[in-house]
């Protein structure tokens, strides 16, 4: 049996996660068509390429269906309950840097830290009759972030793009979300909470749990992971 | 779950119901599927951790019953008439992100009262019929009244809007500390926070106001940072008599005393401390030894947000690893929030047979 390496199939990530291999003896890469979704590994036998969505890697992951997984370490965190028990890090390859945080209206000038933006909450929710609503694709990361310091009187609404914008669009009053310069934010007219640095995120090569692996997959990591460590 | 095991789950469930029944209470049941908002704007966006929720193309969000108690007080608070005693039997759903040997679905019986005319009596009610329920099960009963910590706060000089952030937060124990610190000094107000208020017109920086939140909402905010920041940090004294307070853990009856003579620097508690030993009489009463009955003044902060005073739980000795066997307590302010504005005392608890019977299993 291979070993099988998930690796996110398009984009600037992809071509990291190439280079970080290659840089370390391992040379991976799109086989045939530039379109076509099946890849290649020279410099160690037994490893097999899959690329995937980096969205998809940590499910398949957990599922098993994959050994081995290039994906964000936010998008392991938020997909996986009790991540760390499913999955392992096996290497932070930094790249893909990216923080999960909350942003707030400039025009807030009296919202710098969670306690305000718990008290304001309180306040909106008094004002309007409803929780105050922060958009977000990263549900679970936020909830339990929010949870663990004492945030209430909130809701989370789903936003899987432009979430920048939900604010102009009055569909939310503060996001949760990936910045990785804050320029966007920043064009948006939205501003970081001091202490609301939910998470910072890196590519992250990840491996599943062993249990189902053959003898062969356990010697092709050993090698995999002796080779990478040379580097 | 082997058909087995199931059998002997629901035939234990059933016992315990008709027994209930028996004492006079009325029989009833809950959908399985409630609306979503109605649990949301309850327990906040965290019941989204708990809870399994399922869409509907007419009703939108729905979830599967995390609890009876809220259907079953909705149902009161509609049709229902004072006083009232309710039983009820059946599935409760719940998601487990922490713990994956813990069941998803398991099976409660419960019992509920919404009687005012006596409230000590009423919680005596739920707590000894429980404690009948359960007399050969090896369990520890532990109390406790939030009731008497909300008394306490209500009871600090301090500012009026300092009281109502510490009771909102009155179950985050984290985050009711860390306002405690800051309101009595312990901790400096933000720098970000100074320094805004110290600006001749703090709202000059506001520029395009954005999205639904106003310009008024913000000058209204920076106002009551103004009147906090003006306000004499809450005494050391008063501090200390709070911290005192959530120490308690003893007997009922030392409880008691500890009580009282915290409440002779805290006069607020004096009533809720009276409610407590009046309900120690109507535990007696009802033939529950209360000398050996534990009380701790902080139990139910974690775990049990609607609940406002007496609260109690049966703990399985801990190397089982099980969940509490029983659990209950009073939810007036939850009826207050169902019923439109409209409350009625209510105090009610679960057992969860599977439970029991796992208890029986190890002796």
């Amino acid at each position: 049996m291979t070993l099988k390496l998930g690796v996110p199939s398009k984009g600037r990530l992809m071509q990291k996660t190439f280079d970080w291999f290659a840089n370390r003896g391992v040379t991976l890469r799109k086989s045939g068509h530039d379109r076509e979704y099946a890849g290649a590994v020279d410099g160690i036998d037994g490893v097999e390429l899959v690329l995937l969505s980096a969205g998809e890697i940590p499910r398949e992951l957990n599922a098993g269906r994959i050994q081995l997984g290039v994906t964000g370490s936010d998008l392991v965190r938020e997909k996986l309950s009790n991540w760390d028990r499913r999955v392992v890090e096996v290497s932070k390859m930094g790249f893909g840097g990216a923080d999960l945080i909350i942003a707030v209206p400039n025009a807030w000038v009296d919202v710098e830290t969670l306690d305000d933006l718990d008290a304001v909450a309180a306040a909106f929710r008094a004002n309007h009759g409803f929780r105050l609503r922060i958009a977000t694709k990263y549900h679970r990361l936020v909830r339990d972030f929010l949870r663990e310091n004492g945030v209430a009187d909130y809701q989370l609404v789903d936003s899987q793009g432009a979430t920048e914008g939900t604010i102009r669009n009055e569909t939310a009053e503060a996001v949760a979300d990936i910045t990785s310069t804050g320029e966007t934010l920043r064009a948006n007219g939205l501003k970081i909470l001091g202490d609301g640095m939910i998470h910072s995120s890196q590519a992250t090569l990840f491996r599943g749990r062993r249990g189902g692996w053959t003898q062969e997959q356990r010697n092709t990591f050993k090698s995999l992971v002796a080779i990478l460590d040379q580097a | 779950m082997t058909g087995d095991q199931s059998r002997a789950v629901w035939d234990r469930a059933r016992a315990f119901q008709t027994t209930i029944a028996d004492q006079g209470a009325m029989v009833t049941d809950a959908d399985y599927l409630l609306q979503a908002d109605t649990l949301l704007d309850l327990y906040g966006e965290d019941i989204r951790a708990r809870a399994f929720t399922t869409q509907d193309p007419l009703r939108g969000e729905q979830m599967l019953r995390p609890d009876f108690t809220v259907p079953v007080v909705q149902a009161h608070m509609a049709h229902g008439a004072e006083p009232a005693r309710y039983t009820y039997m059946g599935k409760v759903f719940r998601k487990q992100e922490e713990d994956e040997s813990r069941p998803t679905e398991y099976v409660q019986v419960g019992y509920e009262v919404f009687d005012g005319t006596d409230p000590a009596a009423a919680d005596a009610d739920v707590f000894a019929t429980i404690l009948g329920l359960l007399s050969d099960v090896d369990v520890t009963a532990v109390t406790g009244d939030i009731g008497i910590l909300r008394a306490a706060v209500m009871g600090l000089k301090t500012t009026e809007r300092r009281r109502a952030a510490l009771l909102r937060h009155l179950w985050r124990p984290r985050r009711f500390k860390s306002l405690l610190d800051r309101f009595s000094g312990v901790t400096d107000v933000p720098p970000s926070r100074t320094a805004l208020l110290a600006q001749d017109d703090p709202m000059a920086g506001v520029g395009d106001v954005l999205g639904l939140r106003s310009r008024a909402e913000i000058a209204a905010r920076i106002d009551v940072l103004r009147e906090d920041a003006a306000a004499e940090p809450l005494s050391m004294a008063e501090r200390e008599l709070v911290d005192a307070l959530l120490a308690v853990r003893e007997t009922s009856p030392n409880a008691l005393t500890a009580l009282r003579d915290i409440s002779v620097d805290l006069g607020s508690i004096s009533e809720a401390v009276d409610g407590f030993s009046a309900r120690l009489d109507a535990l007696s009463a009802r033939g529950v030894n209360v000398d050996t009955l534990a009380f701790e003044a902080a139990y139910g902060r974690m775990s049990m947000e609607y609940y406002d005073g007496f609260v109690f739980g049966f703990e399985a000795p801990a190397q089982f690893n099980l969940p509490p066997v029983a659990t209950g307590g009073r939810y007036d302010a939850l009826t207050t929030v169902l019923g439109n504005g409209v409350g009625v005392p209510a105090v009610g608890g679960v057992i969860r047979p599977a439970a029991v019977v796992a208890l029986e299993g190890e002796r």
